[in-house]
């Protein structure tokens, strides 16, 4: 589902990203772990097609980027720890708003739908300037899955979230991957990644220094495993 | 689903969500309008104490003023326009979508256009009161919709480039006003010549300067916006 080779990423004379090589395959939910300034949000907008890699190259659903970035981005769907939404619309006119720039066909019963699914039915009406950052966070979710993507790129997704707002985002999350998305979620939070994913990869250095199912982690525990990762 | 991305349907429907999203946004909150209006009115009032001029003088002056009015205006709209897009990572949720990016400029264009026109008609009545000219002749409202145009355009390319810097509010005017000065001067010329109750022929030169600077402009905006707000 997703294949990307040598990524490299430049900023100037910054080498953020030296070489990535990232294989995903469809239905897989892939944890992407690494520490602060690795490099983690610059490969996932490079996958979402926001940034444009310096050397390398990027395929998702069978489109490769930049070439066919629009193509691209109609499998995919984006949460990052920014919501993405406007504050003097309500939660449905957001959702409308989405549907229209996807260009959905009858999209008030999928609107419906992802109310439902996020738990928002009762607040639709609500602008989402009074919604509380865990209620926001749960629409962005809205927003990324409304166009039913193959594909969904978590950014860091449990920033500024309390415990009961991050418990809820814990099950919507698990509510989207049940659903056979592809998921990669950044997150320094390791016992979430470790409750979700059913891949672990480290990002270190600008490139994936490690990489362990769920299944050979069995032998070992996800803080070994990363603590193992950045040293080598 | 690669259809849905293409069409030119997907393409229209695209600009007319962002006008749409705009409007609504701003029905709300009125904060770009009340801003760019209140500023308008400001300007005007400060012209007409600061320049105690008789009616003649007030005459010839007008162009410059209200193209002044205008430009300080819009600058303030374009950047808040822009940074309303920015500050909740807005612009990322746009760039997401599956269809071709300038559909996101011409529907920012579109709003910020309306908003422009819709302070400019409110400035118009109360400028001829307070300095006694008549500006609702066909021929200047002609003369303000395609220097507006022209603005908008070129502003919008240029406030989706500045936003992305730390010092937003201050790169817009910088980089805006040396590009736009064709069309403020066009403008200037083509208003002074409809007010001073030129021959049609004296207005054309500037007319036509103006509509063909509104076409470069938005023509390199189209082919180029995808750059501008990539990284």
């Amino acid at each position: 589902m997703i294949a990307v080779k040598k990524l490299v990423k430049r900023f100037g004379l910054k080498t953020v990203l030296r070489g990535v090589d990232f294989d995903v395959q469809p239905g897989e939910f892939v944890a992407l772990l690494g520490p602060n300034g690795a490099g983690k949000t610059t490969f996932l907008r490079i996958l979402a097609s926001l940034s444009r890699p310096s050397l390398g190259e990027v395929n998702i659903a069978g489109y490769k980027l930049p070439h066919e970035a629009a193509q691209v981005r109609a499998h995919l769907g984006v949460v990052s720890h920014l919501p993405l939404l406007y504050g003097d619309l309500t939660a449905e006119e957001n959702l409308q708003f989405y549907a229209r720039m996807y260009n959905l066909p009858n999209y008030e019963l999928r609107i419906n739908e992802v109310l439902e699914m996020i738990g928002l039915v009762a607040r639709r009406r609500d602008l989402v300037r009074t919604f509380s950052r865990g209620m926001q966070q749960r629409l962005a979710i809205g927003r990324a899955v409304l166009h039913d993507p193959d594909v969904i790129l978590f950014d860091e997704p449990y920033t500024g979230l309390d415990q009961d707002a991050s418990a809820m985002l814990d099950d919507v999350l698990k509510a989207v991957a049940a659903e056979g998305r592809t998921v990669v979620m950044t997150s320094h939070d390791l016992g979430r990644a470790e409750d979700l994913a059913t891949r672990f990869d480290v990002l270190s250095r600008g490139v994936i220094s490690a990489s362990a199912s769920r299944k050979e982690l069995m032998r070992t525990n996800l803080l070994a495993f990363y603590k193992q990762a950045l040293a080598g | 689903m690669a259809d849905r991305t293409t069409s030119r349907g997907s393409f229209l429907k695209a600009v007319a969500a962002v006008v749409w999203k705009d409007v609504r946004a701003e029905f709300r909150s009125r904060e770009l309008f009340s801003a760019m209006l209140v500023f308008s009115l400001l300007i005007i009032l400060i012209f007409n104490f600061a320049l105690e001029l008789d009616l003649k003088t007030r005459q010839s002056v007008t162009a410059g003023v209200l193209w002044s009015t205008f430009a300080f205006a819009g600058t303030l709209g374009l950047n808040r326009s822009m940074a309303i897009e920015k500050d909740r990572g807005c612009l990322d949720g746009l760039l997401l979508a599956p269809v071709d990016r300038s559909a996101i400029y011409f529907g920012k264009v579109i709003s910020n256009l309306m908003f422009m026109l819709i302070v400019e008609l409110i400035v118009l009545p109360i400028y001829s009161l307070l300095y006694s000219v008549n500006l609702f002749q066909p021929g200047l409202l002609l003369v303000i919709l395609l220097g507006s145009i022209g603005y908008a355009g070129v502003g919008t390319l240029l406030a989706a480039m500045s936003v992305q810097t730390r010092t937003r509010d201050i790169l817009l005017p910088i980089l805006l006003f040396p590009v736009v000065i064709p069309v403020l001067l066009a403008a200037v010329k083509a208003s002074s010549g409809v007010l001073g109750g030129a021959d049609w022929d004296e207005i054309l030169l500037p007319l036509n300067l103006l509509i063909a600077y509104d076409v470069i402009f938005i023509a390199v905006a189209f082919m180029v916006f995808d750059n501008v707000v990539e990284e």
